[in-house]
């Protein structure tokens, strides 16, 4: 498959595009694996990724039931930090910004990681006391964070408006210097190509319909569309369908999913320096290095698997972005999606394993896990392949709605891209 | 936006409605009794299907009442609405 480098690059280049070798292979699924890690996207291939390179466990598959990198992580406004509040959720997010950092030469894959600074704003005295609670919880983490008054906020973001007389004025914001973008596509093929390369086999168009279990109710392998699989370990990392492929091991899980909606605009020269967030109008917006603005809504507020939501949803977060940017007021915007979120009650993700003994889940990261796409994909291997939570997923447990323990991130912000 | 057919008013549009999750979770008769497994299911635990789903709204910009509805959440579409307390009508059930 080869190395990328710039000599590769010339030589393909000098060749006319025509010989590239393709990314990863298409195998056909074997009848047993090691490991299975149900869903294709950032998450269960960052999982194959790591159990393959740091645990050696190799023999590994990725059943997807689309195309990889096909779900929400190739549906996400990609917004990358770690300033959450409680010290388990900077231990986990951080632990993936650091990974960011290093991901592009790790994987010999350029995942445009760009830490250009994400900006929150606050826009009434409840956010400005919730944010600088924040502030003050990452800088004693470590994490850095900073508040800035509406003024120094415009300074950093030249197109913010912070007129006096604006519906929801902007009052401050918090800056998180090294929170950033990075390209979504890129993160799921670097991490099929790498995981590939190590032997890992990546099944597409293949579907879990149902989870084999032996008289002791321990895994014992998966019913797919392509056939019967068998293995002892089964991760399932299947986002907004996790209750369904969790019903099939009788699993009831703390999970709600709804749709979340994506916009993109037209594309044109850069106008955006950073990222900037608004939890309580609901707008999120940065500039892809294509030029078109980037703009993430508000979850719909019924459960769903429509892969859609209602027209108002948008046009209430387009709403805010014109106000918040009149300049951008004029621009057409060309696409609209959805992508299926699964949400926990305490906003937090579940991470770990399940009374189902040989049965491992990684779920409930909602509106906001592409920015934990490698830490996750790299605790949870260490989970899988030790059969115990890795120290930063330990608190991420299930156990925690029975003991009351939460990690409440949901008194923050309904949403947390 | 869904068209939502409250059992008091009549279709209005969901603007007009505030979501109340699933249906049917009674509260326990005698809660001190409930071990903690027990409260977590009651508090956390959801069915969150694929396709037919029992599910409760508010009409807070209406009447105010809480009903109960059948919906596809594949489709969206709404097989029935019914007040609380009710049965589902018969064939609609999840
Ligand atoms: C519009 C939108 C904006 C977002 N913005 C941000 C943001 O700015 N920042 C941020 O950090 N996060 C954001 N998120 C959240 C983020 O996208 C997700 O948390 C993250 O991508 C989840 O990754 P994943 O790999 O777990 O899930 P996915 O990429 O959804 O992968 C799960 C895969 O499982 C597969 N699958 C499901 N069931 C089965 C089955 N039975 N058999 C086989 N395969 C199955 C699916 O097809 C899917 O490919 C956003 C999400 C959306 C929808
Ligand atoms: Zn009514």
């Amino acid at each position: 498959m080869g190395t990328f480098s710039f000599g590769s690059l010339l030589r393909n280049a000098m060749a006319g595009h025509k010989d590239w070798p393709r990314q990863w292979r298409a195998p056909d699924p074997k009848p047993a694996y090691d490991a299975i890690i149900v869903g294709a996207g950032g998450h269960g291939l960052a999982t194959a990724y790591y159990l393959a390179k740091e645990h050696g466990v190799r023999n590994v598959a990725v059943l997807e039931k689309g195309w990889l990198g096909g779900g929400n992580t190739g549906r996400n406004t990609t917004i990358i930090r770690s300033n959450y509040l409680w010290e388990e959720s900077e231990a986990l997010y951080d632990h993936a910004v650091k990974l960011w950092e290093g991901l592009s030469h790790e994987l010999n894959y350029n995942v445009m990681y760009s830490p250009r600074g994400v900006l929150m704003l606050a826009h009434n005295i409840h956010d400005i006391q919730v944010f600088k609670r924040h502030v003050h919880a990452n800088r004693l983490a470590g994490i850095d964070n900073e508040w800035l008054t509406a003024e120094q906020a415009k300074e950093f973001c030249p197109p913010l408006n912070i007129a006096p007389g604006m519906r929801y004025p902007v009052l401050g914001a918090a800056l998180r210097r090294r929170g950033g973008v990075a390209r979504y596509d890129a993160v799921a093929w670097g991490y099929a190509r790498a995981a590939d390369r190590l032997g890992v086999d990546i099944i597409q168009n293949c579907e879990v319909k149902g989870i084999r279990r032996d008289a002791n109710g321990a895994v014992t392998g998966v019913e797919t569309t392509r056939g019967d699989i068998a293995t002892k370990k089964i991760g399932v990392v299947a986002a907004g369908h996790t209750s369904v492929v969790m019903s099939m091991a009788d699993v009831r899980m703390p999970l709600e999913s709804f749709p979340l909606q994506a916009l993109v605009s037209e594309p044109v020269k850069p106008v955006m320096p950073c990222v900037v967030m608004s939890n309580t109008i609901h707008a999120y917006i940065s500039q892809s290095d294509k030029g078109e603005l980037v703009i993430g809504a508000g979850t719909d507020q019924y459960i769903s698997y429509s892969q859609t939501g209602g027209l108002h949803i948008t046009t209430h977060t387009l709403d805010a972005i014109c106000e918040l940017f009149p300049m951008f007021r004029r621009m057409r915007m060309l696409r609209n999606w959805g992508g299926i979120v699964d949400v926990t009650p305490d906003r937090s993700p579940i991470i770990g394993k399940t009374p189902v003994p040989g049965l491992f889940v990684n779920c409930g990261w909602g509106t906001g896990g592409f920015k934990a796409t490698p830490g996750s994909g790299h605790v949870f291997a260490a989970t899988i392949a030790r059969d115990e939570p890795h120290p930063i997923a330990a608190p991420f447990t299930m156990e925690r709605f029975v003991t009351g323990r939460l990690i409440d991130e949901a008194a923050a912000a309904a949403v947390a891209h | 936006m869904l068209l939502i057919d409250c059992p008091y008013c009549g279709p209005r549009p969901e603007i007009e409605f505030r979501y109340g999750g699933e249906a049917h979770l009674a509260r326990p008769h005698d809660p001190s009794t409930l071990s903690d497994e027990e409260w977590a299911s009651f508090l956390y635990r959801r069915s969150n299907p694929k396709g037919r789903f029992a599910e409760r709204w508010r009409h807070v910009h209406g009447c105010g009442q809480f009903f109960n509805a059948i919906r596809d959440t594949v489709s969206d579409k709404f097989a029935c609405t019914y007040k609380t307390g009710d049965a589902p009508p018969d064939g609609v059930a999840p």
